[in-house]
């Protein structure tokens, strides 16, 4: 009893040596981001713990287990090469054909994933979300740790695919992949927290995504190249479509893996519009985590 | 004792919920200009005002929609409040649903894990407590099974088994202590009163009132979202037996019934013979219990009854008439019925007398909680209820 006693006034002692904290999360607008990247980085564990929760339960039962995650991309590049490639003709005109559309498949099937499974995380873990309160960004954030592990599956693929075939060169181009992953990461994740906070308050905006998900896959220069795009479009409309960051990122991907050993159009200034993407990206990112915060005090009273 | 130190501080707490009647785009496109319509708002939490000191247990009471789940809630940083702050300090956990979390595709390793890392456990921590967790919850042979081949109790167990090796300073708990079997109720209670030992804080909210007064040494009773009473749980348990029995007048009148219409009790009074009212009673006395009664149309079958709580609300005794056949003459006018408890043998403390009037069918015609209260002197050889004489002597 007397270490009972003891610990009990060892505990006030240090509480009262404790300062004080908000409940949840709030803060200023701008000083409220360090909190919460510092809260976020706290739980690190918890995320990646939610992560393998994801990639465990995805397949789970299953005897392929992960393989299945590499069909649906496989039975993809099969499906473009031989329709859109051969019986179309697209690849008349692209060298390598199978590579250039692996290159831009992978890189937009990461985007594709992390904005689709963020913008359902919260309500898909409304049970959590009611119950216990820890940063809700994680659950966004977890899924990008599962894209990227379905990613890194197709990547190794990819490369070995463009060192059989003599596209994969090292040199400085590999900076261009690096470039255009990182491009992405931000760009899902500031549109996976707006559209994962939003479809709390609108369940409509996770079928929405779908439908618009699709469009951008055919919106980027995955199956065919961008001039082609370009000659169709009316100037102002090709300088939207060549700007954005999908389309920058598809790009400078396979300026990556396929250009090397590809003869193939090239995109001047691509550093530069990158960077200018990624400085946006990050603007974006910013107001997105602020406004996600804002939303997320009333998550619990909306599922 | 030292100087009491606060571990939350809620200041002027509001919170509003707005009641949306429509969720999908297509309904708040059309609606969108005759959006208040569409909308509804209530004030789950109104200008709360409270302070915890750390090592107390504390009890939030009242009736179902009151605001104590809300409120514990936005202790926890679950919702945020509309308007007003909150403060705390320590590590906190809160046991608002056992297994929140729990995967059912993933182990029970698997899951204590991951339960552990949401509820604030580094995975370390986890490792150390991971033996201790398993052998708690008793359920070593199915650890490696996936959850959902679970039954509810071990499921249950498991959860319960994560929740109390997290080490909170402030533990939030909302009514999972009615979950499971009598055993694991006692093994949840043992486990609170040990952390109540270690000086950690506990908030629970509950409806088992005997629980309030059996582990809380405050309680606060909430109302419509206001604090109604702040203090010692015996006192908040009687009021809130009070607003229970307003609600109930106010629904009998909203439903265009007169309160009365179905019966009154007058008055309640209790003596021992031989004494006047408001003496103690002492161990050995005939209690006397007389309950008046009306009726405004005339009732022929009725019972009368009247049950003794102690002080923290625990039922010791009833009687009714139907029970000694006891013949009851037409309620119309005021009658009144003695009931007279012969030999009585209390133990100490302060008693309280709630009296009925049913119809035939048992069915509560009016009720009269509390209305009358009597007081047994301290009794030096035991405590409890019942006052039994012990000759103890020592068989070697």
């Amino acid at each position: 009893m007397a270490d009972l006693a003891q610990s009990k006034v060892d505990r006030i002692a240090r509480l009262d040596a404790t300062p004080w904290q908000d409940a949840g999360a709030r803060g200023g607008f701008w000083s409220g981001i360090f909190s919460s990247i510092s809260d976020i980085w706290g739980r690190r564990e918890l995320l990646g713990l939610l992560t393998r929760r994801e990639l465990k339960s995805r397949y789970k039962d299953s005897a392929l287990g992960f393989l299945w995650s590499l069909a649906r991309p496989l039975t993809q590049l099969f499906i473009y090469y031989l329709v859109v490639g051969q019986f179309l003709g697209a690849a008349r005109s692209i060298d390598n054909f199978a590579i250039y559309i692996f290159a831009g498949l992978a890189i937009y099937t990461l985007f594709q994933e992390i904005v689709a499974g963020s913008t359902s995380s919260i309500v898909v873990n409304s049970g959590l979300v009611k119950k216990v309160y820890f940063p809700r960004e994680i659950l966004p954030l977890a899924t990008i740790g599962s894209a990227l592990f379905n990613f890194l599956i197709q990547f190794v693929i990819l490369i070995v695919a463009a060192a059989f075939v003599g596209t994969l060169a090292f040199g400085p181009n590999l900076l261009y992949g690096v470039g255009s992953l990182v491009l992405i990461l931000i760009y899902a994740t500031a549109i996976g927290l707006i559209l994962g906070a939003l479809n709390v308050y609108l369940r409509d905006v996770q079928y929405l995504v779908e439908v618009v998900l699709l469009l951008l896959l055919w919106a980027s220069p995955i199956l065919y190249s961008w001039p082609q795009a370009l000659q169709h479009l009316p100037a102002w409309l090709g300088q939207i479509y060549l700007n954005n960051p999908i389309t920058l990122a598809v790009i400078s991907f396979q300026e990556a893996f396929w250009s090397p050993g590809s003869d193939g159009p090239v995109l001047d200034h691509l550093w530069t519009r990158m960077g200018i993407a990624g400085l946006i990206g990050i603007v974006l990112l910013f107001f997105a985590q602020r406004w996600f915060t804002r939303l997320q005090g009333d998550f619990a009273q909306e599922l | 004792m030292t100087a009491a130190v606060p571990i939350v501080r809620i200041d002027n707490v509001s919170k509003r919920f707005i009641i949306q009647k429509s969720k999908s785009l297509k309904e708040r496109v059309v609606n969108a200009g005759r959006s208040a319509k569409f909308k509804e708002d209530f004030w789950a939490l109104r200008d709360i005002n409270l302070e915890i000191d750390a090592g107390t247990s504390i009890g939030l009471i009242g009736p179902n929609g009151s605001g104590k789940s809300t409120m514990l809630k936005t202790i926890g940083g679950i919702i945020q409040p509309t308007t007003g702050s909150i403060t705390r300090r320590g590590r906190m956990a809160a046991l608002l649903e056992l297994g929140a979390g729990f995967h059912p595709d993933l182990t029970g390793r698997d899951n204590v894990y991951l339960n552990a890392s949401i509820l604030g456990l580094t995975q370390k921590q986890t490792d150390r407590f991971f033996d201790a967790i398993v052998d708690f919850s008793g359920i070593e042979q199915f650890i490696d099974t996936q959850v959902k081949f679970y039954s509810s109790g071990m499921y249950v167990r498991l959860a319960f088994a994560v929740a109390i090796h997290v080490d909170p300073d402030l533990l939030l708990v909302d009514e999972v202590l009615a979950v499971g079997d009598e055993a694991f109720q006692r093994k949840c209670l043992d486990k609170i009163r040990e952390f109540q030992a270690e000086g950690r804080t506990i908030v629970l909210v509950t409806h088992s009132l005997n629980q309030v007064t059996d582990i809380c040494s405050r309680a606060v009773l909430l109302n419509q979202g206001q604090i109604l009473f702040d203090g010692l749980p015996h006192i908040a348990v009687k009021d809130f037996r009070d607003v229970l029995e307003e609600r109930r007048v106010e629904e009998v009148v909203a439903h265009g019934e007169d309160p009365g219409a179905n019966g009154s009790i007058l008055s309640t009074t209790v003596h021992a013979r031989g004494r006047a009212e408001g003496q103690q009673i002492e161990a050995g006395d005939d209690l006397v219990v007389r309950v008046t009664y009306e009726h405004p149309t005339g009732i022929d079958d009725w019972i009368a009854t009247i049950q003794i709580d102690n002080f923290r609300g625990m039922p010791v005794y009833g009687t009714a008439t139907s029970r000694t056949d006891t013949h009851l003459a037409r309620l119309k006018e005021p009658r009144t019925i003695e009931f007279v408890l012969s030999d009585v043998q209390f133990g100490a403390g302060k008693y309280f007398i709630n009296s009925s009037l049913l119809d035939s069918e048992k069915r509560h015609l009016a009720d009269a909680p509390q209305a009358a209260s009597f007081d047994v002197p301290y009794f030096q050889l035991a405590d409890g209820v019942v006052r039994l004489t012990p000759t103890i002597s020592d068989l070697g």
